[in-house]
């Protein structure tokens, strides 16, 4: 260990140029992602502090949080739920097709969201087909809260796929066997040793999804109809300030979004810190 | 033994349908109304000027945007892998911003820091150079949004690689910048042309931060997802899926090259079970350092 330690120190004199390389790149960063984002918090910190209040407190501004912050937690939700199914079938159950469907769980993140959008908004609008079988069952998808739902579930689903997946993959099949030889019913290995194994990638996976749906815009667009005060998201009511020339006012809606997908990123972090330290532990 | 078997189809099969209507209905809606006027109505869409326009300034902006972003990732993968120096997870952190920043709060960014009514933004107005709603604003935007790929996908293949060969090499008596263009870079070719594909992707594709941007001026400040907005919206629908059919099928084709590319750029997978392939292909594609963890837990297990 000593020796390594002493290799590792030595090393990195061998190498010349880390000073001017580590410039740059803290330079690079900081002019094209830390400049930026700042300037967004500071933009909505110069504006009188009552009126950004009265602003973020408003009618219209409460409502799009609530929106965008209920239907990403709806959306996560239900990703959390089919997409551990499916990467339970994908890890446990392998058959001719398991290729194709492990493709296709990565559409939504291949899918440019624009594209997605005019698709969800298309297929589930009044004409669409699958819009008008469920029209025909009284539920209407298009311009309301449920295809918003709908179109944050769409991009969120890889998010628990892919967090799931790899730590199911990596937990042994025996596990569940020698529950099993041991008297388990199937239910009771997957609710007492599967499940506890798993939640901590499913919490994860839930926190990516819902990270991911809070700041969505592309995918959403088209099939929420976006009317103020029942259909019209964080991040739109962010682009209908601007044009209305509210540089203060969209900078206090991004301000909230930025600290939200902060607060989301530590969370995911500390959690990994657990599932590391657990699966090390064991 | 043979209910066991049927249970075993019917959660294929449920996997299957969750797959099927969640992402496969939409795809299949993309082609579907892309084509259902004949392919000549769809043929004809890439002839409108305005059209070709958009897609002329999307290819420009993604290259403009892959080249810095290439550039920058070459840089920082070195700077990271092979130096030592405190508040690297910082430095890694803040390179992984822009993936949790909704794009249109990206746009915001860029608008508010070099917009028309900013310092630098109204000099270089002044001296006849545009930013925002003009091309330029729209390559920074873009760069902000698909800033992490290549660094990322080139910092972790080089941490894996370890100094040995550098070392060797400047030994010998190479200059560092010898030694990167001879030595490291390439051993890491299908590393650095993986993240290029997923960076060039991403960049044709931008829509948000872009939107804020760029103004919607027709056959100026119009790329190829904004140009899918305005047929939508004037219900030119034909239109409008014919270019989402194209960029779809563009995305997914460099998605596709990106998963063939994976089997020569990583060692295969543990056995049973495609653990580490997925893992790779999840941080690849922005899930970020959540499958981390379980690939170092792997790495314990075995």
């Amino acid at each position: 260990m000593a020796l390594a330690h002493a290799f590792a120190r030595r090393s990195h004199d061998v190498i010349p140029g880390r000073a001017p390389a580590l410039a740059l790149t803290v330079g690079v960063v900081t002019m094209v992602v830390l400049v930026p984002l700042a300037v967004v918090v500071l933009t909505a910190s110069t504006a009188s502090w009552p009126a950004l209040w009265a602003q973020l407190a408003s009618a219209r501004d409460l409502a799009a949080f609530r929106l965008t912050f209920g239907a990403a937690l709806l959306a996560a939700a239900i990703d959390v739920v089919a997409g551990s199914y499916v990467a339970w079938v994908l890890v446990r159950h392998r058959f001719g097709g398991t290729a194709l469907l492990d493709a296709l769980v990565d559409v939504p993140l291949a899918l440019p969201t624009a594209v997605a959008g005019i698709a969800l908004a298309t297929l589930y609008g009044p004409h669409g087909w699958a819009g008008a079988l469920l029209e025909a069952h009284g539920i209407t998808v298009a311009y309301t809260p449920l295809g918003i739902v709908l179109a944050l579930a769409f991009v969120g689903f890889p998010f628990v796929v892919r967090a799931v997946q790899p730590v199911l993959a990596a937990l042994p099949a025996d596990f569940e066997e020698a529950a099993a030889t041991l008297g388990a019913s199937r239910n009771a290995t997957v609710v007492r040793i599967v499940f506890p194994l798993l939640a901590p990638a499913m919490l994860a996976g839930f926190a990516l999804a819902l990270a991911r749906g809070l700041g969505e815009y592309g995918s959403v667009l088209f099939i929420s109809g976006n009317l103020p005060l029942r259909t019209e998201i964080a991040p739109l009511l962010i682009v209908n300030r601007l044009e209305e020339y509210d540089y203060h006012g969209a900078a206090a809606i991004a301000t909230v979004l930025l600290v939200s997908a902060f607060a989301l990123l530590v969370a995911i972090a500390l959690l990994q810190r657990r599932l590391t330290s657990r699966q090390v532990r064991d | 033994m043979k209910t066991g078997r049927l249970r075993d189809v019917a959660a294929v099969g449920v996997a299957v349908l969750v797959v099927a209507g969640l992402v496969v209905l939409p795809l299949a809606t993309v082609f579907y109304e892309a084509l259902r006027a004949g392919l000549g109505a769809f043929a004809t869409v890439f002839s409108e000027p305005y059209a070709q326009s958009a897609i002329r300034l999307t290819l420009i902006v993604a290259a403009a945007t892959v080249a810095f972003n290439t550039a920058f990732g070459m840089l920082a993968a070195w700077t990271i892998a092979k130096y030592r120096f405190p508040g690297k997870a910082f430095l890694l952190a803040a390179i992984d911003l822009p993936l949790t920043v909704s794009p249109v709060v990206a746009g915001l960014a860029i608008l508010l820091t070099v917009g028309p009514h900013t310092l630098p933004g109204a000099w270089l107005l002044a001296h006849g150079v545009h930013i925002a709603f003009a091309p330029a604003g729209i390559v920074l935007a873009t760069i902000f949004v698909t800033f992490p790929y290549v660094a990322r996908e080139l910092t972790v293949f080089l941490q894996e690689q370890g100094r040995e060969l550098e070392e060797a090499a400047l030994s010998m008596g190479a200059s560092v910048l010898q030694t990167f263009w001879r030595v490291t870079l390439p051993n890491a070719k299908w590393a650095l042309l993986n993240g290029m594909l997923l960076c060039n992707a991403r960049a044709m594709g931008e829509f948000g931060a872009v939107s804020v941007i760029s103004g919607r001026i027709r056959g100026q400040t119009n790329t190829v997802p904004l140009h899918i907005e305005i047929l939508y919206n004037e219900n030119t629908f034909v239109g409008a899926f014919a270019l989402a059919a194209s960029l779809a099928m563009l995305t997914m084709l460099l998605s596709g090259i990106r998963a063939l590319l994976e089997a020569r750029t990583h060692r295969r997978p543990v056995p049973d079970g495609d653990a580490l392939g997925t893992a790779e292909r999840a941080r690849e594609a922005g899930l970020g350092r959540i499958v981390a963890a379980p690939r170092i837990a792997l790495d314990v297990g075995e």
